[in-house]
């Protein structure tokens, strides 16, 4: 099952500062049918099915992939919201995934969440002041009580929130500015890692910039690491140092910002950047989009060997017959340069541009 | 002009006041022509939209002004089940979420077909042969055998055709596509919006397109409305507005949007929030956020628009400024 030969990671290995978290062959299968009231097990939707990666100090990760490809899965498992399968999770080289009771509440102080939909992931009968200082009352060593109050409208001043608003509610926010209310609960542990996932998505354009700015000034002022969980491949690219594109419960191709960006050689990869409408009418005729038929199949049943095949459109024998392994493809591996990095595809290859 | 809509208002009545959600907009769209209606949540794109299609709940809201012109035709005038026949035959609407736009305990060849039984007299048998050569005219992988299944069965992309479908059964005049792609993933968002391309050119429609997305936007329009609070601040063809946007809001829509072909440092992001739409600022409802807001910018009534070139026009005393900038 697990296949992850020269992990993403490895390739990052060499630069960066210490590895804070180094998740290994994880797999999340969550099983169908079967429940308490009966019924026949019908296998079992493979959410997250082999993906493994290191995140360092003070980097960002962004993880791409369209709905159901596993990302919030894996964001589940890392903040241990879920269960896995199999595999590890190490933070600190301590196995989180064996944890529990006291050990686990120390690990989760550490690895904090900022969530999607600002409107529902705060709890309306809360105050501002209730929300941010809530980590407080589960964690108690971090601020005194008496010094609670101080701290929390301290965290609002952070994300760029009047600390006059601490005795509002959620409903008297925008969208944008309950985000900001997220982020500044999200911080008051002084966590060394954030899971963002989709932190901008649910917000007007002319707001997600606002935010987006704040995430990326927090990251350097409290030399934060990201777990960037997005469909929006522009955003991603804005705010990650490295890309994991995931695809069907599998990380398929990983590397640096601009590796990914501008030499990607899985035609996944290919495809989900060619289908981005860029802003600029002047390109409207000279893009080559590459236009994907179908839809991703089930995560129930993937396709035996590669899991794109039936949307590719180099698609061959072998894809049906042996599942491409991610690491740098053997053809790709002579080649100095860009184009040399992790990528699960029997033909791996760069894209020849149409345009420049 | 096919569809021209003029100094359209519509008002809600809440609790708290009274709203103007749209206030006095104009657009107009032409047959085999697209434009794009473009804007944030709450800048009243939508409703405008729900007027124009005659689809607004009234109350709570209530169209207080405007004339709705449909191949010269105001049809804000008609009567209701003029208007229902024009909505069903002539015009058409597309809306972001197909899950819940389509009824669930119907087929969706049921659904596509009593369009033909009820607007074209077809019997059963016929409709649902219609109902097929439509999906696959859609191209709905397997329509004959899918034409039983019901909408949950289809995946968002899927459903998104059948929509699609629905709208284009009586080859109507205008469609109206309210964030046709919001929902979906990238790759069948590129899908989608071909489709819808492609039929538009083959049916020679008009097509409004209310959107968000810059990026759409770039990639199908012909020309483009910018809404902000109500209002339209902003008219373009497409090119001269990403080139050089005459409305500071717009410029700062365009320079607050991260870039997929290089990465940046720190984003120009627009400082602030929308305005409420109960109090609505005086003078130019963008000046609390606005970089170039002078005192005539914050007093008086909202600018007007004012012709920047022909077909161009920008509701900002100081478009000059910012074209040129």
């Amino acid at each position: 099952m697990s296949e992850t030969v020269a992990g993403p990671a490895d390739a990052a290995a060499q630069q960066g500062g210490e590895a804070l978290l180094e998740v290994r062959d994880l797999i999340k299968h969550f099983p169908q049918g079967g429940g308490p009231l009966g019924g026949r097990r019908r296998g079992a939707v493979r959410a997250v099915d082999g993906v493994s990666f290191t995140l360092r100090r003070g980097e960002t990760l962004g993880v791409v992939g369209e709905s159901g490809c596993g990302k919030s899965t894996l964001a589940k498992l890392l903040m241990s919201l879920e269960r896995p399968t199999s595999g590890r999770i190490l933070y600190r080289g301590e196995d989180v995934t064996r944890l529990g009771g006291r050990a686990l509440k120390a690990v989760r102080r550490n690895i904090q969440m900022v969530f999607q939909d600002p409107y529902t992931s705060l709890n309306p009968r809360m105050t501002v002041g209730d929300i941010v200082g809530e980590p407080f009352e589960i964690h108690p060593q971090v601020a005194p009580r008496g010094d609670r109050r101080r701290r929390v409208r301290e965290l609002l001043d952070v994300v760029g929130l009047n600390p006059e608003y601490v005795n509002r509610y959620p409903h008297q926010f925008s969208g944008g500015q309950r985000q900001r209310i997220g982020i500044a609960r999200g911080l008051a542990l002084n966590p060394e890692i954030i899971i963002c996932d989709e932190p901008v998505s649910a917000l007007d354009v002319s707001i997600q910039a606002q935010v987006v700015n704040l995430l990326r000034r927090l990251q350097r002022e409290f030399g934060l690491s990201y777990l960037f969980i997005a469909h929006d491949l522009s955003v991603v690219r804005h705010i990650s140092d490295r890309i994991a594109v995931m695809y069907l419960g599998k990380f398929v191709e990983t590397g640096s910002e601009r590796e990914i960006y501008e030499h990607p050689t899985h035609p996944y990869t290919q495809a989900l950047l060619s289908a981005v409408p860029v802003p600029d009418p002047g390109l409207r005729d000279r893009r080559r989009r590459i236009i994907l038929s179908g839809d991703v199949p089930s995560p129930t049943a993937p396709p035996a060997g590669c899991r794109f095949r039936g949307r590719c459109w180099k698609a061959a024998e072998t894809c049906a017959r042996s599942e491409p392994v991610l690491g740098i493809p053997a053809r790709l591996a002579e080649l100095p340069g860009p184009g040399r990095h992790p990528s699960a595809c029997h033909f791996a290859e760069e894209r020849q541009r149409a345009a420049d | 002009m096919l569809l021209e809509v003029r100094d359209l208002r519509v008002e809600f009545h809440t609790r708290d006041g009274v709203v103007r959600a749209v206030d006095g907009v104009s657009y107009a769209v032409d047959a085999g022509e697209t434009l794009a209606v473009l804007g944030e949540s709450g800048s009243g794109k939508s409703v405008a939209a729900q007027a124009v299609m005659g689809i607004l709940e009234c109350p709570p809201a209530r169209v207080t002004g405007g004339r709705v012109l449909f191949q010269g035709r105001d049809l804000l005038t008609l009567g209701r089940e003029e208007r229902r026949r024009v909505r069903g035959e002539r015009m058409a609407m597309i809306f972001q979420d197909a899950l819940s736009a389509l009824n669930p305990v119907l087929s969706v060849g049921y659904q596509l077909g009593e369009l033909f039984r009820v607007h074209r007299g077809m019997s059963r048998r016929e409709a649902r042969a219609k109902a097929v050569e439509l999906m696959d005219r859609v191209r709905i992988p397997a329509a004959k055998e899918r034409v039983n299944d019901y909408p949950h069965q289809f995946s968002g992309g899927m459903r998104q055709r059948i929509m699609i479908a629905m709208a284009l059964a009586l080859e109507p005049d205008v469609i109206i596509a309210d964030e046709p792609t919001t929902a979906l993933d990238v790759t069948v968002q590129a899908q989608v919006m071909d489709l819808l391309a492609e039929l538009q050119r083959d049916f020679h429609m008009g097509l409004i397109l209310i959107t968000h997305d810059l990026g759409v936007v770039a990639d199908v329009a012909d020309k483009i409305a910018v809404m902000y609070a109500g209002r339209i601040v902003e008219n373009a063809p497409v090119h001269e507005l990403y080139k050089r946007p005459a409305h500071p809001y717009t410029r700062g829509l365009l320079d607050s949007i991260p870039r997929l072909d290089h990465k940046g440092g720190e984003l120009r992001a627009i400082r602030g929030l929308p305005p409420n739409l109960l109090r609505v600022p005086a003078g130019c409802p963008f000046h609390p956020r606005c970089p170039l807001a002078r005192e005539d910018c914050r007093t008086g009534a909202h600018p007007p628009l004012f012709e920047v070139a022909s077909r161009r026009a920008s509701a900002c005393h100081h478009w000059r400024e910012t074209v040129s900038e």
